[in-house]
């Protein structure tokens, strides 16, 4: 940060809106679009100020990405007082994400939060008052990322990096320690034994690469599928979860065909949720393929939520429903409870006494509501519906980080092989250290002095 | 009773290896220096290892040398042993090492601040810093007994001597290092002007008679054939070399120490002073490396006309009868006859953190000060410091800018930023891992890192300016010619290429790109092509920069990212107290260090990321109201 960087990150909300906007400023910012963006005119050739529509490519897979609209920007008159791009995505969220990750493999850093505003400021082109504002967005970035659901995934992410910066700093150590007491009695460590360890950390770090690629829970955010038979309040309650009114509610069962998805943020949490068309038997073939791809969805969420009337009590349609989240993450919020006594609700609670959770809301009157928010962030949380133990790799300048570790690793590699001396290939250990070093906020200089110290006997 | 006794532009006190850089420095800038000695006997002294240089150490004295410093030179003069350390490793952390006969190193570099112009020397104990009313700012300084001498810029160069005190085991007194008396009046005129005291701690193994050593039990270590000398300036040297010695310790000796142990100092807390990690007392070695069956030990000569020679390997802090106990169980060793025992000592230094870049006190004006007060350990470390501040009071007198080396212009650099943005809590030593531009920082390049830099201070005569800068040019035409010159694959070329293990070519090749195997030398190159006859110093210059220019620039990218930031200066009138959105603990490190760049404020301990945008938006406020 502070520096000249180029920077990109997406400039509208996220997940919501029918396009996103990712925004690249810097030196780098021209070269980086070309590299992505094919159109008829070379990048040189557009006009400032001018917008041209073309197609995210990744050039590796020779995907097209997205078709979008591209506004080049000449500095000085941007923003940022920098040359600026903005990119037009119509995909939804995970084709902005791919866009994004293109744009980080061409040399381009993920913004910090604030910094398109920060530089705007330290190059001249905002006003003073503007100032305070772009602090407290500076410092709510470690309000941001000490949000329980944060810090849970991203403190195993530090313990997992923890252990392969610990070997780093081993290695740094001992190639270091016989460097500055050569005369010492202190077994070289051997170029192979570098090597190898420095395969390992490079499996590792790819491996945890991939785990962004597959595109994991805070960044698509948690995948909630709402199922129930029709006319339970599914579609009232995505609405009262997002916000919005984008299902169409109505008493008439099987309004909802298709699937509709919506990306919400419950307590913090990023979450897609689906609310699939009622499921039932039935004779239409068009209501039917909506059925099936809602037991589709049901398989993949990483949260069911099933919804049950309380008017109605439980069918056996809703039966069959709840046979589908045996052995599955889920919730079942009983709805509908304005509309009946009590006792009715105590006698459904009853039937479903072999289920963990079990809810009760109005949706409708927004009751019950809060509660079932709170409940998903603390299933969350607890780690009982973010899949599996795995570390994830969720933030994206994490991600770029750990992409730039990978690359020191590999140049590391290339040195070696072309017969380069130990003592320089730590230019490269010690740069993937710091990248290391960098998302899990610790500097390495003073730990191989440490190290050096702690496991070698040297002196006068 | 107290008396005038002279004005000058600078006093330095104390005549080790950082006085006497700072003291010949300041004269030879044209300031009228003065520099006192407790002892005139122990300017220039070496109480502990008879050797200069060594990784990162030798890396100072060149630097010291480009500057125009003075301990290369005399190292050259007196050397009795020369090496190159690290020979098998790249050419960043190759290292030179000289063992110095230490009595002649001293009478050379007695006799070279003798003969300085605008130098006199004073066999005195200063007690005083004499300031204005105000505090603020130097006026002279007060010696036991009673001269005052005016002056208007003060070195600091006290070494172990403030408030000294030695430990023999069980036995402790006031002292100062090898024999000498402590002064033990400074520290409080210090204190009384405003500065924090630390409190460090070092130590010495013993000096052995040569006589009562048997080396047929020991292995010889010889020195180099090849010697290359310190300074950039020494022709070439052809001397006898003396050897040195090496022989290791065993489970008897650790037994002695291990039933012993509770007599040294060190363990039953009677030191408090912090020792450095990097210099373990044998005691320390076989404690906490308990699983080491041996440990070296080297036995290096301290001179030619003395039969004294040191133990490295053995500093101890047990008493003396404990010391001749584990001695005589190491083989080579069994019929020891001690001349000096080994000593641990303890020290009033200062927190560097109160210095400036220039290692002027922030709050008091004209006042200076390097080596060991500053926390640093090590001849060289000192020197380096001494000619710095040595410059920068004569900068100071003379209303020039100071000299302020970055990271990335030398170890020198390093060094001085490590101590004045960190501090540092034990004596510190130069490492090679210490510096971050190692690469660009070599041992070899320093002349052409810093020769310019002496040349515009004044420190490097008109002659060895001219004769850098043919250098210079001999060495960018050559590397010019390499690029442009290239060899087909012809016969010849096949064969040398075949007799280096070296993979053929099948189409013309440029000579730079050939060089960049690793199985391919400069000096081989003549097999298949011409080669002009060029220095030693220049062809290898020509080799490195080929070689490694890959990571050279790579290196030299990093250090571009390093300069804009470093380049971001902070005004020295800022209140950090008034910043908002500044963390609490940044405020507090930030008012206490008070960083002259943002680059400088990012390296302090405490201070975050988030904290160093809030500062440059907060510059940058400032920067809009005054406009």
């Amino acid at each position: 940060m502070h520096n000249e960087d180029t920077i990109a990150a997406l400039s509208t909300p996220y997940g919501t809106g029918g396009i996103g906007v990712i925004r690249i400023s810097g030196e780098k910012a021209f070269g980086t679009a070309a590299k992505i963006f094919k159109t008829s005119k070379a990048m040189e050739e557009i006009q400032s100020h001018t917008v041209t529509y073309g197609k995210i490519v990744d050039e590796e897979s020779k995907d097209i990405v997205d078709e979008v609209l591209l506004l080049k920007m000449c500095k000085p008159n941007t923003f940022t007082r920098e040359d600026v791009i903005e990119i037009h995505c119509h995909g939804g969220i995970v084709v902005i994400n791919r866009v994004l990750e293109l744009i980080f493999k061409n040399g381009v850093r993920p913004a910090e939060p604030g910094e398109f505003t920060k530089r705007a400021f330290l190059n001249g082109r905002i006003d003073l008052s503007q100032a305070e504002a772009i602090i407290d967005l500076i410092n709510s970035k470690t309000v941001e990322s000490s949000k329980a659901a944060v810090s849970h995934l991203e403190g195993r992410l530090s313990s997992r990096l923890k252990s392969i910066r610990e070997t780093l700093v081993g290695l740094l150590a001992h190639i270091e320690v016989t460097v500055d007491y050569p005369e010492h009695d202190i077994e070289e460590i051997t170029g192979e034994k570098v090597l190898e360890n420095l395969i390992n950390i490079k499996d590792e770090l790819h491996t945890l690469a991939g785990t962004f690629e597959r595109g994991k829970i805070l960044r698509e955010g948690l995948n909630i599928v709402i199922a129930g038979k029709p006319n339970v309040g599914k579609s009232s309650l995505l609405n009262q979860l997002s916000g919005s009114i984008k299902a169409i509610v109505t008493d008439i069962p099987g309004t909802t065909r298709d699937i509709i998805e919506e990306y919400v943020n419950i307590k913090g949490i990023p979450a897609k949720i689906t609310d699939t068309a009622g499921i039932r038997s039935t004779q239409d073939i068009v209501e039917k393929i909506g059925v099936n791809k809602a037991y589709e969805a049901v398989e993949h969420a990483d949260l069911t939520i099933v919804v049950l009337s309380a008017e109605t009590g439980i069918e056996e349609e809703d039966i069959k429903i709840l046979s589908l989240i045996k052995n599955k993450k889920a919730l079942i919020l009983i709805n509908k409870t304005d509309l009946v006594d009590n006792n009715q609700i105590i006698e459904i609670k009853k039937q479903l006494e072999e289920y963990d959770t079990v809810l009760n809301a109005s949706v409708i009157n927004a009751r019950g509501i809060e509660e079932l928010e709170t409940t998903i962030a603390e299933l969350f949380i607890k780690g009982r519906i973010s899949g599996n133990d795995e570390v994830l790799l969720t933030n994206s300048r994490h991600k770029y980080l750990v992409d730039r570790a990978i690359e020191d690793i590999q140049q590391a590699l290339n040195s070696f092989n072309t017969g380069m001396p130990l003592d320089m290939v730590t230019i490269d250990i010690k740069s993937c250290a710091d990248n290391i070093g960098q998302i899990t906020g610790e500097s390495i200089d003073e730990a191989v002095m440490h190290d050096i110290f702690s496991r070698f006997c040297i002196g006068k | 009773m107290d008396y005038f006794a002279g004005s000058y532009d600078i006093a330095v006190i104390g005549a080790g290896h950082a006085g006497c850089e700072a003291a010949l420095a300041a004269a030879r800038l044209g300031c009228s220096t003065i520099v006192f000695s407790i002892n005139l006997d122990s300017i220039a002294n070496m109480p502990c290892n008879p050797s200069i240089g060594g990784t990162a150490k030798g890396h100072l004295v060149r630097e010291i040398d480009a500057l125009g410093g003075q301990m290369g030179k005399t190292t050259d003069k007196t050397f009795i042993q020369s090496k190159i350390l690290n020979s098998s490793k790249g050419p960043a952390v190759y290292s030179l090492r000289a063992q110095v006969d230490r009595r002649q190193y001293q009478m050379e570099m007695k006799h070279i601040l003798e003969t300085q112009e605008n130098l006199d020397i004073r066999q005195a104990e200063v007690i005083e810093v004499l300031t204005d009313e105000t505090g603020t700012s130097v006026t002279g300084v007060k010696t036991h007994t009673g001269a005052i001498f005016q002056c208007k810029a003060i070195v600091l160069t006290t070494g172990t001597y403030l408030q000294g005190k030695i430990f023999i085991g069980d036995v402790s007194y006031s002292g100062g290092p090898d024999g000498l008396f402590p002064a033990n009046r400074l520290s409080e005129s210090l204190q009384n002007i405003g500065i924090d005291l630390l409190r460090f701690k070092t130590g010495t193994p013993a000096r052995l008679n040569k006589r009562s050593l048997d080396f047929s039990k020991m292995s010889e270590q010889p020195g180099d054939d090849i010697i290359v000398p310190f300074s950039f300036e020494t022709e070439k040297i052809e001397k006898d070399q003396v050897p040195c010695w090496l022989t290791y310790t065993n489970t008897d000796t650790h037994e002695v120490i291990k039933k012993n142990i509770h007599r040294s100092p060190l363990y039953s807390g009677n030191i408090t002073g912090i020792g450095p990690r990097y210099c373990p007392s044998i005691e320390d070695k076989v404690v906490r490396f308990s699983d080491k069956e041996h440990h070296q030990v080297f036995v290096e000569p301290m001179g030619i006309d003395t039969e004294e020679m040191y133990l490295q390997g053995m500093s101890s802090s047990l008493p003396e009868d404990v010391q001749v106990e584990f001695m005589r169980t190491i083989p080579g060793l069994e019929n020891v006859k001690v001349m000096r025992s080994a000593y641990a000592i303890e020290y009033d230094g200062i927190d560097a953190t109160q210095l400036k870049l220039s290692l002027e006190y922030k709050n008091i004006d004209g006042l200076f000060s390097a080596g060991q007060i500053n926390g640093s350990s090590g001849y060289e470390e000192a020197a380096a410091q001494g000619i710095v501040a040595g410059i920068n009071a004569a900068m100071k007198v003379q209303n020039r800018d100071p000299l302020i080396l970055d990271r990335s212009q030398a170890y020198i650099g390093v060094l001085i930023d490590d101590l004045v943005t960190k501090g540092t809590k034990e004596p510190y030593r130069m490492m090679t891992s210490r510096a971050e531009y190692r690469l660009l920082l070599r041992q070899d390049n320093a002349d052409l890192r810093l020769t310019t830099i002496g040349r515009e201070i004044g420190l490097i005569s008109e002659e060895r300016y001219k004769n850098f800068i043919e250098k210079k040019e001999m060495i960018e035409i050559e590397i010019e010619r390499l690029k442009n010159t290239y060899l087909p694959p012809s016969e010849a070329v096949l064969k040398y290429l075949e007799s280096r293990n070296s993979t053929a070519i099948k189409s013309g090749i440029q000579v730079t790109e050939l060089l960049r195997r690793p199985e391919i030398s400069y000096e081989s190159l003549s097999e298949v092509c011409e080669l002009p006859d060029l220095p030693r110093a220049v062809r290898e210059q020509v080799e490195v920069a080929v070689k490694y220019e890959g990571y050279i620039k790579r290196q030299m990218q990093q250090v571009e990212q390093y300069k804009k930031l470093e380049g971001r200066k902070i005004p020295q009138n800022i209140d950090y107290n008034q910043i908002q959105g500044l963390r609490l603990e940044a405020r507090q490190k930030l008012s206490q260090i008070r960083p002259d760049s943002i680059g400088q404020a990012s390296r302090i301990t405490g201070v975050s990321p988030a904290d160093i945008s809030v500062l440059l938006i907060y510059l940058e406020q400032v920067n809009r109201k005054k406009n």
